[in-house]
């Protein structure tokens, strides 16, 4: 149980892909202009993620240790087909917005990481916890990250919802604030970066704090050292 | 009588560095009053706007950083970083642009990065793409010399299309500038790129009325008086020689080639020398000391490298002018140019 409660903290802050292993970023910063296009590619993430762990998890006393790299690629490579032919065929709007980004999933390293990193040597119940954790973790920097920019860029909020959760989502769309010009940078890949960037730094931050916090100071204060000689 | 005894250096120098920003900040006043002259007094608003919201901003900054804030401001880095951007963008762009600009510049591009030293990029640069990218329309909107104008712009005029971005005589921005007579609004470096991709010579599209014989109206003397403030700062040893000269020289030197070969889609070195931001990029925002090569060698590198861009992205890029975009370009590439123009330390090392 010690293990599941590791993982989801691993997953979802400590060793989080996007904030803290930095990998899969090809993607993050491509598709998060809108909190749509986010969500789409954060949950199609996370179920190649946990379909790959669990398939890797199952076959890894089978597969010899030299070529485990190219059977871990097919793998991910299948369930990413799988996952492409399901958007294709139920949220096509979705599918022609992500457009490359989707088969490009193979080509993810936070996939192949966690297959290398933990599946290849745990068992399928454990991998596949490590799976839903680390693709929640990376869906969710997704989205918070398509939120900014959305927000920023056009002010609204789920514009498109409706490519991927049906013709009912149309009602989601929110317009917090009108612009008579869009701030196009946080549209465009820049804003992405700085968006990234001041994620991490949000986190870092975050994370001095509570270090501090849990670590007082436990050296006692030595009193200042007298100056004996004058300066002047 | 007390004799102290200090420790070396015993000669000190003079400059401190708010001396040295504000020296700076003065070396600007020719080009300001050129460009209040050509352009209106647009640029005084958007000074006034850009140097409040940059000292609130610093302010704010330093005190979440939880610094001193009054040594930090009185420096007058966030005050000429404000001056360059005012400068820089449309004399009537609406507010909102120079604010955003300079709140970018002050709090993204310096303060995150630790203050004054630790930016890797000008902030004023960083600040002027920004804009450019996200709002492009407003950006290249710039104002025709007043001459040009058929109903001029007073200054209540010039305020209220800033602050209102309507006038009491025009519905609009883009109204109030094209009620000059025949003529576009482009810039002339935007000009002269546009007729070069409709097929037309340069000479075609410098017929225009906004051309005087070298370069545009107003712009030529804009960058003179650029030029004028940058051989003070020169003189005034503020500034190393090693940068303006490397860049002007380099980018003079490219054009003169271009149009030898080609004198029908290239403008000569003149026009390139005495358009857009040259004057201002090569003596007041290559020099940056923080951003730019802190060794000889390297400066001359670092300019001729700005230089170089300058005229390649003028002519085969998608911007009319481009000095933001080659000054950025090339402080990322400080680090390395500074490692390996490493001057030899006295005493270390074979002289070759």
């Amino acid at each position: 149980m010690s293990d599941m409660k590791t993982l989801f903290k691993e997953g979802m802050w400590a060793n989080n892909p996007a904030l803290v292993q930095l990998l899969g970023l090809c993607p993050l910063l491509a598709v998060t202009s809108t909190i749509t296009n986010a969500l789409g590619l954060g949950l199609a993430t996370l179920l190649v993620l946990v379909g790959s762990n669990v398939t890797v998890s199952v076959v890894r006393n089978w597969v010899p240790k030299d070529i485990r790299i190219p059977v871990f690629v097919m793998i991910i490579a299948a369930f990413v087909t799988i996952v492409q032919l399901l958007m294709n065929a139920y949220t096509f709007g979705l599918y022609q917005s992500l457009g490359i980004f989707i088969p490009l999933i193979v080509t993810n390293c936070a996939i192949i990481g966690r297959a290398e990193a933990f599946a290849s040597k745990n068992n399928p119940l454990l991998s596949a916890w490590d799976g839903v954790m680390m693709g929640l973790g990376f869906a969710i920097v997704l989205i918070v990250l398509g939120t900014m920019r959305e927000l920023i860029g056009q002010g609204t909020l789920f514009d498109g919802a409706d490519l991927l959760l049906g013709p009912w989502a149309a009602n989601l769309r929110v317009e917090i604030f009108q612009f008579d010009s869009q701030f196009l940078v946080a549209i465009l890949p820049p804003g992405a970066f700085l968006g990234l960037g001041l994620l991490i730094a949000a986190k870092n931050v975050i994370d001095a704090q509570i270090k501090a916090k849990a670590a007082p100071s436990s050296e006692p204060e030595k009193a200042p050292r007298a100056r004996v000689t004058s300066l002047t | 009588m007390k004799l102290s005894m200090a420790s070396s250096p015993h000669n000190h120098s003079q400059k401190n560095l708010s001396r040295l920003m504000l020296t700076v900040i003065a070396a600007c006043i020719p080009g300001i009053i050129a460009q209040c002259y050509f352009f209106g007094f647009g640029v005084i608003v958007q000074l006034m706007l850009a140097l409040i919201t940059a000292s609130l901003s610093e302010a704010f900054m330093l005190s979440v950083r939880k610094r001193p804030v009054w040594p930090a401001l009185s420096d007058g880095s966030a005050w000429l970083t404000a001056v360059l951007l005012a400068i820089s963008i449309p004399p009537l762009a609406p507010w909102w642009i120079v604010v955003i600009g300079t709140v970018f510049a002050i709090v993204m591009v310096k303060q995150l990065y630790g203050g004054l030293g630790f930016n890797l990029f000008n902030p004023a640069m960083a600040a002027y793409v920004l804009l450019l990218v996200s709002f492009p329309v407003q950006m290249t909107s710039w104002t025709p010399v007043s001459s040009l104008l058929a109903q001029p712009l007073n200054l209540m005029d010039q305020a209220s299309l800033i602050f209102f971005e309507y006038s009491a005589n025009h519905t609009d921005l883009i109204g109030a500038l094209t009620s000059v007579d025949g003529t576009t609004m482009a810039t002339p470096l935007d000009t002269v790129k546009t007729a070069v991709s409709q097929n037309l010579t340069v000479d075609e599209a410098m017929m225009g009325k906004q051309f005087s014989a070298y370069a545009g109206i107003g712009w030529m003397w804009v960058n003179l008086a650029f030029l004028v403030g940058g051989l003070f700062l020169l003189k005034t040893k503020v500034i190393n020689w090693h940068i303006p000269v490397a860049m002007l020289a380099t980018l003079a030197f490219c054009s003169a080639i271009g149009f030898i070969l080609a004198p029908g889609s290239h403008a000569g070195s003149l026009f390139h020398l005495l358009s857009g931001a040259t004057m201002l990029g090569a003596f007041f925002i290559a020099t940056d000391p923080v951003s730019a090569s802190t060794t000889n060698r390297g400066r001359l590198i670092y300019g001729a490298c700005i230089g170089l861009l300058v005229y390649l992205i003028r002519n085969y890029g998608g911007y009319p002018d481009a000095v933001a975009f080659a000054v950025l370009i090339m402080n990322m590439a400080v680090p390395l140019i500074d490692h390996y123009t490493q001057p030899r330390t006295y005493g270390h090392g074979a002289a070759k």
